[in-house]
């Protein structure tokens, strides 16, 4: 049989099951073959928040959409160019999503009666829908076909039946001209204590791939050619993984032992998971018994002359904040790791939000300030978190990391560093008695005060979460001496932004008509939409906020360089108050509050809309 | 415990701190400062490997009057520091000094966890059943019917039992002292100081001000005698200048006297601070005398040998360098999939 191949520059796929259907795990092994085929590619797990969450219906959906293209990429797409639905709840939840004349892949097992009334259908199989016209349907009983593969082995029939998404991700594999090869390794690691399963996996693989060769709906093949990026080594990342990493780098450069105090709360848990493997480079990973003790252990281990870290999300954060308030006050290194989600309260845990900014800046009883450090994608994560890292170290000061629910399970190729080539990290560690004797509470030029770590011999001193003496760190209730010691706090995390870079433009011009502010996970929307709009003729600058406390000391000026300044953010508009009364400059919001990303589209519609005509 | 180097003979003024101390006048927390910086003094340990982790409450403003390392941190979270402190640095003699609000109360569930986890500390737990530094509200441990500025009709919460508590959250070390008895109370310091785990060390302490003889009965001629049974490992159940003694009836304890010669020592419980069983009993010697109730027990109820948690935390980490070798950034950034773009 005759093949043919369209080559086309980018394709996103949207993988859509019941949670029990592997959706997860299929999107994954699809996206690591096509990083390795040398794709840039993005990714944008969508899941329920409940484990097995009721079967059939449209809440327990499970989505994992890929973007895989020949050059850079910085969103997993707006539209998808092929739906993969293992069932009418997957298609009603994700139909909308599919570019029109897209190819829809459905397993028609999905769709029987039972299904459809699950998915609230109303006994009308939208598969036979008059507007499927409009798309390449392509709809198989995988199940089935599943079953005979695996009709001669010594399979259960509902085991088997649970491989049908190695059916499909065969199918996709011939569809796209990939190699099944890195699969085939995934899947006799991952069933390595069972070799039954190793061979109906891989039987399954290898059937849907066949299935794609020898059927004519298959004919034509999808070729994305590799991608020109930077030259260099490359490997897959996720978010939370990227932290983890990020972490233990900047732990190893610095010279400390890394303590991680944790409670399990998603989606921040796979930063512990990911550090608890790694016991060999002295990692101390310590499941707290609760959110409190987390940050309260970080803290004993930072007093103790460890790298203290704790993570959480927005609740666990909110039950840290007492606690992060006395590492204010200790003025001792901690980092506070915030994946964001969906809220207030248990909001929305397997979504993503932007809607700790306020929190992270102003959270704390009293005057408490800490530097704040946003990540912008699932690579970039390894760099704000050291970054965060270093300042916490070179300050004396707990700073709040900010990532989200979107960087943290996102996943993107990245282009890793030589150990050798990280910037140093310096302490402020002493080890013996200054030779104009010891006062815990004296600065340097920064503001900043030494790190006397127990088991020093002479630098013995006690701390406390009361006021301190100027000087002595003893209790101390003056009131000049409170106003004086506020003031010193603030100060020293203000005079932070002499030792950050200053705001530089990410793309556009220097200066004109539109300027797009953006802080953490939405900068690959506002890239994508602005280097659309600067080819489609707009005056649209980019600029994207790592440090939100302190800010860059150019950025007042930088703002009024631009006629508009537009500050997308997925929350009800928190930094763009903050903008505003610090710099009283009057800025156009575009809030998107739905637990999902923005898309590019939304960012250029919001551009156009005011732009002035001309 | 205790694992730290011997260093040359310190006294206890060696570990006072320049600070005036300033609890009020006739509060036990002075007479139980003056032990523990006997204690540590005896125990031989450097001042610079202590550490003294506090709370919040009367008793947290501890660490100020120690010339240690300190923290006087927040309310009911010095387990948790300490337990980070200690997993951090096992090599510190770290002592985690709390109250009956602190650590009952607000940090009930950090007690619980670092008992169980057996962190090598030693946890002072100053009872005063009252809230002290907030200016006298019931606390956990205030009995019921107690009439306070926030239990004007009395109280009707039922109080805890902190060594029941604790042998219930399996606590490898439990014992109790009170602030009347320094010699005592060093003794039991230096004892939970040897003991290689979480060292209980419930203090009855007096609060002059707010709840001024709650603890009389154990420390006043006349009535202590009856009132308080101090356990020895190894020894007969018998207080009272010898003339009483506690034997089992069945499962149920009861008051024998042996005076009259029906019952001698010999037929009283033989106290063994490793039989669990033993240990659960006595901790429950908590009804008053008046009310029915048996002596107060002081001394170690319990002691065994259980892993400490840094310890294993340590192992791990040995055996993780011992099978993968010790962590090489290059090839943890590299992961195991790469690809190279020309």
């Amino acid at each position: 049989m005759q093949d043919t191949t369209e080559a086309l520059d980018e394709v996103v796929v949207l993988f859509a099951g019941d949670s029990g259907d592997g959706m997860q795990l299929t999107g994954n092994q699809f996206t690591n073959t096509t990083a390795l085929f040398g794709n840039d590619v993005s990714t944008f797990p969508n899941f329920p928040a409940e484990i097995r969450a009721p079967q059939g219906t449209v809440g327990g959906v499970s989505g994992f959409q890929v973007k895989f293209g020949s050059h850079r990429l910085f969103t997993p797409g707006d539209e998808a160019d092929v739906l993969v639905a293992m069932n009418a709840a997957a298609l009603k939840a994700n139909f909308d999503k599919l570019k029109k004349g897209g190819v829809l892949i459905a397993n028609t097992d999905g769709f029987d009666s039972k299904n459809l009334k699950l998915a609230n259908c109303a006994d009308v199989n939208p598969l036979q829908a008059e507007r499927m016209n409009e798309y390449n349907v392509q709809a198989f009983n995988f199940t089935q076909l599943t079953l005979d593969t695996l009709a001669d082995t010594v399979i259960p029939r509902k085991e088997a039946a649970r491989s049908k998404n190695m059916f499909v991700l065969g199918l996709l594999y011939w569809m796209f001209n990939r190699s099944m090869e890195p699969t085939e390794r995934f899947i006799e690691t991952k069933f390595r204590k069972s070799p039954e399963l190793i061979e109906s996996n891989l039987k399954v693989l290898r059937a849907g791939y066949h299935f794609g060769e020898t059927n004519e709906a298959f004919a034509h093949r999808i070729d994305v050619k590799p991608a020109e990026l930077e030259p260099g080594v490359y490997r897959n990342i996720m978010g939370n993984q990227a932290t983890a990493l990020g972490l233990i780098a900047a732990a190893k450069k610095s010279g400390l032992e890394l303590f991680y105090g944790s409670y399990p709360i998603t989606p921040a848990s796979d930063i512990l998971h990911e550090l608890a493997k790694h016991r060999n480079f002295g990692v101390k990973t310590f499941q707290a018994e609760d959110e409190i003790a987390a940050v309260a252990s970080s803290i004993g281990a930072s007093f103790a002359g460890s790298l203290g870290v704790t993570a959480s999300s927005g609740p666990g954060i909110a039950l840290k904040q007492e606690a992060i308030g006395l590492a204010v006050m200790l003025e001792i290194p901690l980092v506070v790791v915030n994946v964001q989600r969906g809220g207030p309260s248990t909001g929305l845990p397997t979504k993503t939000e932007q809607a700790d900014l306020m929190q992270a800046l102003y959270g704390r009883n009293g005057e408490a300030q800490m530097p704040v450090v946003a990540a912008n994608s699932p690579q970039e994560a390894f760099d704000a978190v050291y970054e965060a890292t270093r300042i916490a170290l070179e300050f004396m000061t707990p700073v709040m990391f900010l990532s989200d629910g979107y960087i943290a399970n996102g996943a993107e190729p990245w282009k890793f560093p030589k150990a050798a080539d990280l910037p140093e990290l310096k302490t402020q560690k002493i080890s013996e008695v200054p030779s104009e004797g010891f006062l815990p509470y004296k600065r340097n030029a920064d503001l900043v005060r030494s790190w006397a770590v127990p088991g020093t011999k002479g630098l013995e001193h006690r701390l406390g979460g009361l006021e301190k003496d100027e000087l002595t760190g003893n209790v101390s209730y003056d009131p000049d001496n409170h106003e004086k010691m506020v003031k010193i706090r603030a100060e020293k995390v203000a005079n932070i932004a002499n030792h950050i870079p200053e705001q530089t433009i990410d793309q556009g011009p220097e200066s004109g008509e539109v300027l797009i502010l953006g802080w953490g996970s939405t900068y690959g929307a506002i890239k994508t939409a602005v280097a659309q709009l600067n080819q489609e003729g707009f005056e649209v600058a980019h600029a994207h906020l790592r440090y939100l406390n302190p800010f860059p000391k150019n950025l007042g000026d930088l703002l009024e360089k631009y006629n508009q300044v537009i500050i997308p953010e997925m929350n009800d508009g928190q930094l763009i108050n903050i903008i505003q009364a610090k710099y009283s400059k009057v800025c156009v919001p575009l809030d998107k509050i739905k637990g999902i990303p923005f898309t590019a589209n939304e960012i250029k519609e919001k551009v156009k809309s005011i732009y002035p005509e001309s | 415990m205790s694992e730290t180097i011997k260093v040359p003979k310190l006294k206890a003024k060696d570990f006072e701190s320049d600070q005036e101390v300033r609890w009020c006048p006739g509060c036990g927390d002075h007479a139980i400062l003056k032990q523990v910086q006997a204690a540590v003094a005896e125990i031989g340990v450097a001042p610079e490997n202590v550490v003294f982790i506090s709370g919040i409450g009367c008793s947290s403003r501890f660490p100020y009057y120690m010339n240690t390392y300190g923290m006087h941190s927040i309310h009911g979270r010095a387990t948790a520091i300490a337990s980070g402190l200690k997993a951090a640095r096992k090599d510190l003699s770290v002592w985690i000094v709390t109250g009956d609000g602190d650590s009952l109360s607000i940090g009930g569930n950090h007690l619980i966890h670092l008992l169980r986890r057996n962190f090598n500390v030693n946890v002072l737990l100053f009872n005063n059943e009252i809230y002290g530094l907030t200016k006298g509200q019931y606390s956990p441990t205030s009995p019921l019917g107690l009439n306070t500025k926030s239990s004007p009709m009395g109280v009707i919460d039922h109080p805890f039992n902190p060594t029941a508590l604790a042998l219930g959250a399996d606590a490898t070390f439990v014992s109790r002292v009170i602030d009347r008895d320094p010699r005592h109370l060093k003794k039991t310091l230096i004892e939970a100081n040897e003991h290689q785990g979480t060292s209980f060390v419930e203090i009855y302490q007096n609060c002059p001000v707010f709840n001024d003889g709650v603890f009389s009965n154990y420390t006043e001629r006349g009535l202590k005698e009856e009132h308080t049974l101090y356990m020895e490992a190894g020894k007969p159940l018998v207080y009272a200048k010898e003339t009483k003694g506690i034997r089992l009836n069945g499962l149920k304890p009861e008051i024998v006297d042996l005076t009259t010669g029906e019952f001698s020592a010999d037929d009283c419980l033989v106290h063994d601070p490793t039989d669990r069983t033993l240990a659960g009993i006595l901790s429950r010697f908590f009804d008053k005398l008046e009310d029915g109730g048996l002596p107060r027990p002081f001394g170690v109820f319990y002691q065994e040998d259980r892993f400490r948690y840094e310890e294993a935390l340590q192992l791990q980490i040995d055996e993780a360098m011992a099978s993968k070798g010790e962590g090489d950034l290059d090839a943890l950034l590299a992961g195991n999939n790469n690809w190279v773009i020309q």
